[in-house]
């Protein structure tokens, strides 16, 4: 038995030498930020401690994350894996859980440890207690 | 980059003569960082390589080497890729080796004995190992290119890691997905992709499914088994020409059928990567052609792995690799030098769309003498046969059930004695006769395959130490390749400690992100007057750190122990149990009110109707649990609609008591023997929304003709007369079905109020998160139930009621609570979608 080297039974006539990767190029993570612009998008406080709540930073739609031990962090408001809400998701210190089917983000790079593809992250501080989201 | 290291530390590093500096290694150059190359490289270290060696790795791919047969797990989203990592850049470093990660090699000079890559170095050499692989084999098609060399957007080979995750980017953004090739990769992408939501479509150029493999009559229960699963399968047609001109929009096949596509992958067959070889005036057929020492047609230069072909053959799975790489450090170490590689045997083991298939030898009888036997069971998806030829073995095929795979290979492999019935090859007989177990496999058969472990090497695995199934596949790997021989592993596991094996510790942790089971863990919230999430996790988590996946069960059991005195933390609750309504796909929320035992008015059906037209609820359902689910409310509507509808919360969102369905009973029914209305309603309204490990359902009925199904359920009543009622526990209708088992027959209303009481409390203080009574029940045993709720000792009964009551008496409807003042700043606010959110101008 010859093992599944060709699952095509008759071998077209004219191969063509190609790889067999695809066209779409990707990248190991989210695009290292360029200069974005910064937006005030609400208070601090507007986001209660470990929750995230939604917000829009020039014209885009963001989810920001205040952790429990203070850290903030920016995310797309959209899951990667079905565009479930993700400023309604559950969180730790390394990771954002998507409440719909529980996908999980990490922080640190965005790569899902699930098998989604990655969430994009947008840098996020405060100023005075305003909230500053970077797009 | 995946087993990568931060950029700027070197990875080079080597091991120098220390009297003079300089390195009187031989130089060993391996051009292919895959499963071969890597493990060449490893099993060379193993015999002390690294002291007669500098080796140095070209790899084309950026990342370290991982376990490319994971790819599958991870498309499927079982897997992070992080975790299939076998040799991360930091190994190689760790080990001297120098990788030379996202660098391609050109050719080699066999003559100078230099190493020609594409970014214009060059590496000497004296001993060159060419470990290639494959790549997705394209058949011709029109139009499935965009430029010169670019395949149109939206057609992947399934190959890489790049690959997969090229594929898992476009699952999430894209419906319909055709794949074509019916075999192993394209079944598992097809399988992998399905799972993502993907409309998925199959198109195979042959007539039956895995025909490598399967005969057609197994391939025919292979197709049923992956149809059942929702695939379509088009058999015996290719795919002509892909739709663009953008991107893939379809396919168009043979027949001139057209099916639209929004993605195309290619898993057609694979093809040996031949470039280097061909360039460097290597001897190549179909791939590198070596002899029994898997050398080339130049003395110093060998070829292993999936670009090799040796007598005649070219593999295209993982167990030759191991052995070639076996053979090679052998002879390049010097450990032995006649060592020869004499082919591999083709019995294998994988499991395809979840389906089991081991497959050895011939799948059909070749000569008019052989015995062939089939057991074919096309509703079970299960199809087996043996070919046995002058009494030995020569064939198996098993789908669907692999349990007799161990003894079929033992015997394919050594030729041992078959039984006189054949029947016994594929089935055990009920007589309990000589069952051949894992006790006579003889050491060094291999048991992962994937992996190349033997049951050798698993029993060595028991004897240093590791006293669990998952401490000695973390040791040994075994079980981690495509996983279809856990179960093996775990038999040979149990004999080899002669059934004293421990269970992996974390699989009785109540959550996964604090070490304790759930007796222990209640103790200790207990001692330590633990009444907060984040309290527990400070107090009892590895390190203090939280965990995001075990936030929601611990909320549960803080309830559960502290009744009121639980600190709420809004950050600890699952979404739905924030809002107080069940979140659906979209994003939106349902909301259903309650309706004690299924009874409403016509007042309160007026009220729901109008609300739901104020609210321009998109649908209004009639729920199995007795009563209207209003879908598609959005987030920031909830408190207006709870005020408006002036009714409790049904807790249709939560881990807690639901519903308690009815029958008529005695009120209308003329069957009635009990008052089934009444007591439902006090039974809702006496649990109502207790938290518990997993969500409740209850019934009652007046009569064993159970019109309100309470034989499956949670817990259900059955009225059988003279005033008696039965309590039935563990029923289940939902994705498993099963009869509830009889708790106790009582004799009043009162007396079903307290045992479903001290049920629950039971339940809710010893089942597992997420575990529903239907598990629960059958995994303590119904004994060990009724020991403590009927049988148990006066304080053990006055504390399970002490437990219920303490959280009955914490119930407040949720609805009435923050939809007068929301427990957080933005509970309600919207989380999706954004467009109408005011904007703060940028200062
Ligand atoms: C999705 C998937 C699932 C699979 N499932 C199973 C399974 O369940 N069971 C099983 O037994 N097998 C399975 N296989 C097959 C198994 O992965 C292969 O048999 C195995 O990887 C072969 O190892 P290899 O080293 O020969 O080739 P590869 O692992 O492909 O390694 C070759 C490496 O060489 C590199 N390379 C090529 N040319 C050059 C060059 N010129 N310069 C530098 N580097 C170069 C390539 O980039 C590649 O990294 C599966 C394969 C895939 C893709
Ligand atoms: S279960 Fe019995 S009492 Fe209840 S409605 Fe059905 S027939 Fe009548
Ligand atoms: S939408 Fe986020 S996990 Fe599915």
């Amino acid at each position: 038995m010859s093992l599944a080297h060709s699952d095509a039974p008759e071998a077209p006539t004219t191969a063509p030498a190609r790889a067999g990767t695809p066209a779409t190029g990707v990248s190991d993570g989210p695009a290292a930020p360029g200069p974005g612009v910064p937006h005030v998008v609400g208070r601090v406080d507007d986001v209660p401690p470990g929750e995230g709540r939604a917000f829009v930073a020039g014209g885009v739609q963001v989810a920001v994350f205040r952790l429990r031990d203070g850290s903030l962090h920016a995310t797309q408001a959209a899951c990667p894996h079905a565009g479930g809400p993700l400023a309604d998701g559950q969180t730790d210190a390394d990771v954002l859980v998507c409440p719909l089917h529980l996908f999980a983000y990490r922080w640190s790079d965005g790569v899902s440890t699930s098998g989604a593809a990655p969430v994009r992250r947008y840098p996020v501080h405060e100023d005075a207690g305003r909230l500053v989201v970077t797009v | 980059m995946l087993g990568g290291r931060p950029a700027g530390v070197s990875t080079l590093q080597f091991a120098m003569d220390d009297a003079d500096g300089v390195d009187t290694r031989q130089r060993l150059v391996v051009v292919g960082n895959g499963m071969a190359g890597a493990r060449v490289v490893e099993e060379v270290l193993e015999r002390g390589g690294g002291e007669q060696f500098a080796i140095t790795v070209f790899g084309e791919e950026p990342h370290g080497n991982y376990n490319r047969i994971m790819l599958s797990h991870v498309l499927a989203g079982e897997e992070h890729e992080d975790d299939i990592v076998l040799n991360s850049h930091d190994w190689y470093a760790d080990h001297g080796v120098t990788l030379r990660a996202g660098v391609r090699v050109m050719r080699i000079d066999t003559h100078a004995k230099v190493v020609h890559a594409a970014d214009g170095t060059t590496t000497p050499y004296d001993q060159l190992v060419l470990a290639t692989g494959s790549r997705s084999f394209i058949p011709p098609m029109t139009g499935l290119y965009s430029g010169d060399d670019e395949l149109l957007p939206g057609v992947f080979g399934f190959r890489t890691i790049d690959d997969t995750r090229a594929m898992l980017a476009a699952a999430a953004e894209h419906e319909r997905v055709v794949v074509i090739g019916g075999g192993l990769l394209g079944l598992e992408a097809a399988r992998a992709l399905q799972g993502h939501g993907l409309h998925v479509e199959v198109v195979h150029a042959g007539t039956h499914l895995m025909n490598q493999q399967l005969d057609p009559d197994g391939g025919a229960i292979l197709k049923q088994s992956v149809e059942s699963l929702g695939i379509v399968v088009h058999l015996a047609t290719r795919t002509t020409e892909v739709v663009g001109p953008d991107r893939v929009r379809g396919v168009v096949l043979a027949d001139g059928r057209v099916l639209d596509a929004d993605l195309l992958v290619i898993a057609a067959g694979i093809r040996p990567v031949t470039e280097v070889a061909l360039l460097s005036g290597l001897e190549v057929e179909r791939g590198v052609v070596v002899d029994d020492q898997l050398r080339t047609d130049d003395p110093d230069v060998y070829a292993v792995g999936e670009c090799a072909q040796h007598r005649g053959e070219l593999y295209g799975l993982v167990a030759p690799v191991w052995e070639q790489a076996r053979v090679l450090a052998d002879l390049l170490t010097g450990t032995d030098p006649d060592a020869e590689y004499h082919g591999s045997r083709t019995a294998t083991k994988l499991k395809v769309a979840g389906v089991d298939v081991a497959t050895m030898g011939v799948n059909r009888p070749e000569r008019d003498t052989d015995e062939f036997l089939v057991i074919s069971e096309p509703r079970r998806g299960v199809h087996l046969s043996v070919v046995v030829r002058d009494d030995k073995l020569v064939g198996a095929t098993l789908l669907g059930d692999t349990r007799k795979v161990a003894f079929l290979t033992q015997a394919f492999d050594r030729g041992t004695p078959l039984p006189a019935e054949r029947i016994r090859l594929l089935v055990d007989l009920s007589d309990g006769a000589e069952e051949v177990g894992v006790a006579e496999l003889p050491g060094d058969s291999q048991v992962c395959n994937c992996n190349g472990v033997t049951k050798q090497g698993i029993c060595d695995a028991v004897a240093g130490g590791c006293g669990s199934v998952g401490a000695v596949m973390d040791a040994t790997r075994a079980g981690k390749g495509c996983g279809s021989c856990k179960a093996l592993v775990k038999q040979v596991v149990e004999w080899a400690a002669d059934g004293d094996v421990t269970e992996d510790p974390s699989a009785s942790w109540y959550v996964p992100g604090v070490p304790l089971a759930k007796p222990a863990l209640i103790a200790a919230i207990r001692e330590q007057q633990l009444r907060s999430v984040s309290a527990v996790f400070a107090a009892l988590g590895p390190g203090g750190a939280e965990d995001a996946k075990s936030k929601m069960g611990l909320t549960s059991l803080l309830r559960t122990v502290w009744g009121a005195e639980y600190e709420q933390e809004n950050d600890a609750k699952f979404i739905n149990d924030r809002v107080h309504a069940n979140i659906q796909r979209d994003g939106t929320f349902s909301v259903v009110p309650q309706m004690k035992g299924g009874v409403t008015t016509p007042a309160q059906l007026r009220r729901i109707a109008d609300v739901a037209e104020k609210y321009e609820v998109p649908m209004v359902k009639v729920t199995g649990g007795q009563r209207i689910d209003l879908l598609g409310v959005r987030k920031e509507d909830l408190p207006g609609m709870w005020a408006d509808l002036g009714m409790p919360s049904g807790y249709a969102y939560g881990k807690s008591m639901r519903t308690v369905k009815t029958c008529v009973g005695t009120d209308f029914c003329r069957f009635g023997l009990g008052d089934s209305t009444q007591l439902g309603i006090d039974l809702e309204t006496r649990f109502q929304g207790i938290e518990s490990p997993a969500k409740i359902k209850m019934a009652v009925v007046g009569c064993p003709r159970n019109c309100a199904e309470a034989y499956v359920k949670d817990v259900g009543v059955v009225a059988v007369g003279n005033g008696r009622w039965e309590v039935y526990v563990g029923g289940a209708a939902g994705a498993s079905v099963r009869k509830g088992d009889l708790l106790a027959t009582v004799d009043s209303p009162a007396a079903v109020m307290q045992l479903t009481g001290r049920f629950l409390q039971y339940y809710r203080e010893n089942a597992n998160w997420l575990e529903r009574t239907y598990d629960f029940v059958p995994r303590v045993g119904l004994a060990q139930v009724k020991a403590v709720v009927l049988e148990g000792s006066p304080e053990v009964l006055a504390d399970l009621d002490a437990g219920i009551q303490r959280s009955i008496d914490a119930y407040t409807d949720p609805w009435g609570q923050d939809g007068a003042q929301p427990a957080t700043p933005g509970q309600f606010r919207t989380a999706l979608p954004l467009v109408d959110l005011p904007k703060v101008p940028v200062r």
